[in-house]
């Protein structure tokens, strides 16, 4: 069986990519057949990715000694492209939270989208989606990675328009995708210039030839390809400072956000580094750099999360603040801290939106926190799972954030102590603002007009799974040996450091204690804080008013340039190309006129033909002759 | 010794040939008789599955002093024709049934242009060579008149009859001249044969290569072509537009590398002019036309263009090029006539008038049409795109820049032409139209399969073309290194 499923990896990707063309074809109409097609699909491939890792397991399959299958699919000129697959440790952690959350997601929207009539639609994208994304962790080559990097986001750009009657959904979509898309440029130069310069873009390839290319050439072509390839992640992983289309992709349903926008395409950046990080290794420039972008994106996002009061818009920066989290585990080498934290916060954040999905359609598509409150007595269950989330989110022990938390900040206590406090900082932060959240969407007093019931059991029982996942992928991947197994290099795990793992437990704890001091006893009033340190308040609130500065740039650097050139392409260039068109079609035209049916003009036109071919013979052998100075 | 298994595929065409002529000649029934183009299908496909079969990847087979070759080569392109044929007949069976004065005849002669197709693509001398040709050619001036539209059919017929002969004879005194030339009729016997640079030879060679022109459609030999396309019968239009271009193209590459090479520096420049002039020609004549049938017809002008610009890359990559790119240009051909074949009848006519609505009433044809012609333009995902790759990154490779620079620039301006068939089918219709199109069109499932078939190969050739481009480039490696 599990050799099975490690020759058959493709069809991991495949089943549910068939899905997406079934539904997409054939059933979008009939919105319950779509949806078993889907999770049909999903399940098969959640067997066969666990096998996979039973198979990983028992080959002895290492991150030294990959799994790879590949067939040639095409090829251009001298190059060669490949399309295959490469198995290790890092894929199959891949692998298995990809497909675990979708199936989860996937079930839970058996509920969440019941009643929406663009179901059938729903479940083809998100077979898409998932189609898309496996393929992307199986890839060979920076190549095929691109091809599903792109089907990613388009995959993104569709579910995040959804509702595209709406038009803060449209927007969101466009948003979403044009910012990705600078990034995505990024990625491709830097891919491109990897072909040009070293040769191949195959990651095993790559990783034989690359320290021959450092002793021939040196770094320094190396360091501006590993910076362009960066500009990929910066975008797809929301990082400052395209970071801003995240928190407008929520207008996606919130299956999606848990999804696509929280769980497994916005961790493609990481996985993107984690899988080439034999190359970034080698630039430590760009290692620096990218820990103090992560480090910055963490603290600078979780500062917003603080004030604002949408429950999705919440969630939206703390995720962003945790993608920077794993991005400066990358920057100081360690990829266990960073793809551990990518595992457990697959988990609790999954489980959060999930949660808060529920949530808000009970209140009927009310999503500001501050309108919600004694949720508790209504949705026990739902609330219960919320909890497990924060406290997981938060870094309480034994949850699962505590250990991968732990270990980022561990790995980054040894680099640079200041990357350290600001990690400390950050994880105040959040505990402060995911206790507010529950706090005050959960406890306090029911609103007297609360339509919230329990949700149904669709959407509960993924919750109470992904709880549970929350509560043991941290210990699990503690005890048994996470560290040993996905890494880069040799194992650097030593165990708990205490002086972490005590500084920051207090930390969350005093930050959880803050937040219920505030909002349940009210010992302080929010509103008299708010007022108080107001400049900080209003910038956070106003979200640093990066979009406001996106809107002038693009107001100034685009459409002024843009109106010129619209100028010069309606009068100068359309000018052009329409009297070409006219001018092809007339000679078109003309050259139809001498079809006039008549076969002897035919004949003549051939023997015309064929007179001038005998010309041209006549003149090749006069030459020939002469050559020969009459030889012949 | 004679190794009369060289001859397979013939042996086992000319006894289908015969077969379907006794069946129509023996049955009377209605019934049976419907069944004629299955049958002759059925036993084609046989002779295809035989041929691949017995002489997969088996080296070089020779008949009597080497008159008639079986290498990788023509074993290839002996399947493309047969599965050509094949499909045709499929697609047209009702239509062969109902639009054409004699069913039986018009059969057994396809099977018979086929065998001189299958000939062609093995002929090593002169003389099979013409033979094949010619009973290629000649059995097409029969079925171009078989249509019960007795008027056009036959105008069609004695057009392509009459600028037929002239170019036969040309190309007669042409290899007569050759052969007078070099002393021999045999291509591998001529290969470094120097008295060719004499004038005669020279002269020879040229009307040999006026010969290929014409049957190429070649821009100035073309006239022929557009008139012959749209009045002939569909099923024979289609084949005229692939099968016959396609086993010339075998045979011109054949001549050309294996019996010419000495003279390279003549032909070449002389080839890479009339393709450029093809391609520009071609396309801009398909410019203005409105009915689809005599659109393909220039539009396979260009496509020549651009297969000849494969030959002018004369090496294994051109060559490779060059098979593929007929490949997928029959089957785009085959997509688009299954569609004309199921429309023509029920709405008398293949105009852009004609095929309004074809959308709305016939969802899969139209979509059919339309990924069919996109390949014909090149569009990717289709296979068009791969073929062109392969295409002109040779002709670039061999030094030809300008050359795959008009290709790219004819191709951006075929796609004008194409897409008006797509936005004829998919415009929004008149009031008037509407009630027309609004009942769904019949057509058999056949046709249906077919369609399908060609939609599936094209898209699939254009996302993985690997496999198929490796197969030809074995095949394009029998006699070019």
């Amino acid at each position: 069986m599990f050799d099975f499923a490690l020759q058959s990896a493709w069809l991991i990707p495949l089943l549910p990519a068939i899905a997406f063309a079934v539904i997409g074809l054939g059933t979008r109409q009939n919105k319950q057949l779509s949806a078993k097609i889907a999770i049909a699909a999903i399940s098969v491939s959640f067997v066969l990715a666990w096998s996979v890792l039973g198979a990983v397991l028992t080959n002895n399959i290492t991150v030294e000694a990959p799994f790879i299958a590949k067939t040639v699919w095409t090829t251009i000129g001298k190059i060669e492209l490949a399309m295959g697959m490469l198995i290790d440790p890092l894929t199959v952690v891949m692998l298995t939270v990809v497909t675990t959350v979708a199936l989860l997601v996937e079930i839970y929207s058996l509920g969440y989208m019941a009643h929406d009539p663009g179901m059938g639609r729903f479940y083809a994208y998100v077979s898409l989606f998932v189609a898309s994304m496996l393929g992307l962790v199986l890839a060979i080559s920076f190549f095929q990675m691109y091809v599903f990097w792109e089907l990613v986001g388009l995959c993104s750009y569709l579910l995040i328009g959804f509702y595209y009657y709406k038009v803060s959904a449209r927007e969101a979509a466009k948003k979403a995708f044009i910012t990705t898309r600078i990034g995505d440029f990024g990625l491709l130069l830097g891919i491109i210039m990897l072909q040009i310069y070293v040769g191949t873009t195959d990651f095993a390839e790559l990783q034989l030839q690359l320290p021959h290319y450092i002793d021939v050439s040196g770094t320094g072509m190396l360091t501006l390809i590993a910076f362009l390839l960066f500009i990929g992640p910066i975008g797809k992983s929301g990082q400052f400072p395209l970071h801003v289309w995240l928190p407008n992709a929520m207008e996606g349903p919130t299956p999606v956000s848990a999804l696509i926008h929280a769980a497994t395409m916005v961790v493609a950046g990481v996985y993107l580094i984690a899988r080439a990080f034999f190359l970034f290794n080698q630039i430590p420039i760009v290692l620096e750099f990218i820990a103090w972008l992560g480090a910055f994106t963490a603290i600078f996002a979780a500062s917003i999360a603080i004030t604002q009061r949408p429950m999705k818009r919440i969630l939206a920066y703390s995720t962003i603040s945790q993608l920077g989290y794993m991005m400066m585990a990358l920057g100081v080498g360690s990829v266990t801290a960073s793809m551990f934290h990518l595992m457990t916060h697959a988990f609790f954040k999954a489980l959060l939106f999930l949660g808060a999905g529920a949530v808000i359609e009970a209140m009927h598509e009310e999503a500001d926190i501050f309108k919600m409150g004694g949720l508790k007595e209504r949705m026990p269950v739902t609330c219960k799972a919320m909890t497990v989330g924060v406290l997981a989110i938060a870094g309480i022990p034994p949850l699962a954030g505590f250990f991968s938390k732990d270990e980022i900040l561990a790995a980054a206590l040894e680099h640079n102590f200041f990357l350290f406090l600001i990690g400390s900082i950050t994880a105040f932060m959040t505990s402060f603002y995911m206790a507010r959240l529950l706090f005050v969407a959960f406890y306090g007093e029911l609103k007297d007009d609360c339509p919230a019931e329990e949700t149904n059991d669709f959407m509960r029982y993924p919750l109470v799974i992904l709880a549970g996942l929350s509560v043991v992928s941290g210990i699990w991947g503690h005890f048994f040996g996470f560290g040993e197994w996905v890494r880069f290099g040799a194992p650097v795990h030593e165990g708990i450091n205490f002086f972490v793992a005590f500084s920051s437990v207090v930390l969350a704890a005093a930050a959880i204690w803050l937040a219920y001091a505030i909002y349940v006893e009210k010992r302080w009033s929010a509103h008299g804080l708010a007022a108080r340190w107001g400049i900080f308040y209003n910038l956070s609130y106003n979200k640093y008013y990066v979009d406001e500065f996106y809107v002038i740039v693009r107001y100034y650097g685009c459409f002024v340039v843009a109106r010129i050139l619209y100028w010069i392409d309606l009068n100068i260039i359309d000018g052009a190309i329409n009297m070409l068109a006219k001018l092809t079609g007339a000679v078109g035209g003309t050259l139809n006129r001498a079809h006039c049916g008549s076969v002897q003009a035919y004949v003549i036109c051939f023997y015309g033909g064929a007179i001038l071919v005998m010309g041209y013979a006549l003149i090749y052998a006069y030459k020939v002759l002469s050559m020969a100075g009459g030889a012949f | 010794m004679v190794n009369y298994l060289a001859v397979t595929t013939e042996v086992l065409l000319t006894a289908v040939l015969l077969s379907v002529i006794v069946y129509d000649i023996v049955v009377k029934d209605k019934r049976y008789r419907k069944m004629l183009p299955a049958l002759a299908g059925v036993g084609i496909s046989l002779s295809a599955i035989v041929t691949i079969g017995v002489f997969n990847d088996a080296g070089t087979q020779s008949f009597p002093g080497s008159l008639f070759v079986l290498d990788n080569f023509a074993v290839y392109f002996k399947n493309l024709f047969c599965f050509a044929v094949t499909l045709t007949l499929c697609f047209s069976s009702d239509y062969i049934m109902e639009q054409t004065s004699h069913p039986g005849e018009f059969i057994g002669l396809c099977v018979s242009a086929l065998l001189g197709m299958c000939i062609m693509a093995s002929a090593n001398d002169f003389i099979t060579a013409f033979i094949g040709l010619e009973l290629m050619t000649v059995s097409f001036y029969v079925l171009a008149a078989l249509a019960k539209d007795k008027g056009r059919a036959g105008e069609a017929s004695v057009k392509y009859l009459l600028v037929g002969a002239a170019s036969t004879a040309i190309m007669l005194y042409g290899i007569s001249l050759v052969y007078g030339a070099g002393g021999s009729m045999i291509f591998s016997e001529m290969k470094n044969n120097v008295h060719l640079f004499y004038g005669v030879g020279v002269a020879g060679v040229s009307m040999v290569i006026i010969g290929f022109f014409f049957k190429l459609s070649v821009v100035p030999f073309h006239m022929w072509a557009p008139d012959v396309y749209q009045g002939a019968p569909l099923p024979v239009t289609c084949l005229l537009a692939m099968g016959s271009k396609a086993a010339a193209i075998a045979m011109f590459m054949r001549v050309l590398y294996t019996a010419f090479p000495i003279l390279a520096n003549y032909w070449l420049p002389m080839l890479a002019f009339f393709s450029a002039v093809c391609m520009v020609a071609g396309n801009i004549m398909a410019l203005r036309q409105t009915d689809v049938k005599r659109m393909l017809a220039y539009s396979s002008i260009a496509q020549a263009g651009y297969m000849m610009a494969g030959i002018v890359a004369a090496d294994a990559a051109g060559m490779k090029a060059v098979m593929f790119y007929i490949q997928l240009y029959m089957i785009a051909n085959i997509g688009a006539f299954a569609v004309l074949a199921a429309v023509e009848p029920k709405w008398g006519g293949t105009t852009h008038a004609h095929i309004a609505g074809l959308a709305q009433s016939a969802p899969l044809l139209a979509a059919v049409m339309t990924v069919s012609l996109l390949s014909m333009a090149g569009i990717p995902p289709t296979a068009g795109f791969a073929g062109k790759i392969y295409l002109f990154s040779a002709v670039v490779d061999k030094g030809y820049l300008w050359l795959a620079f008009v290709g790219f620039v004819m191709s951006m301006i075929s796609v004008y032409y194409y897409l008006m068939v797509t936005k004829a089918m998919y415009r929004d219709l008149t009031d008037f139209e509407a009630e027309t199109a609004a009942q769904p069109l019949e057509y058999s499932p056949v046709v249906k399969l077919v369609a399908l078939c060609a939609l599936v190969g094209t898209i699939l050739l254009g996302v993985w073309p690997e496999p198929i481009a490796q197969l030809a480039g074995r095949a394009a490696s029998a006699f070019m290194m």
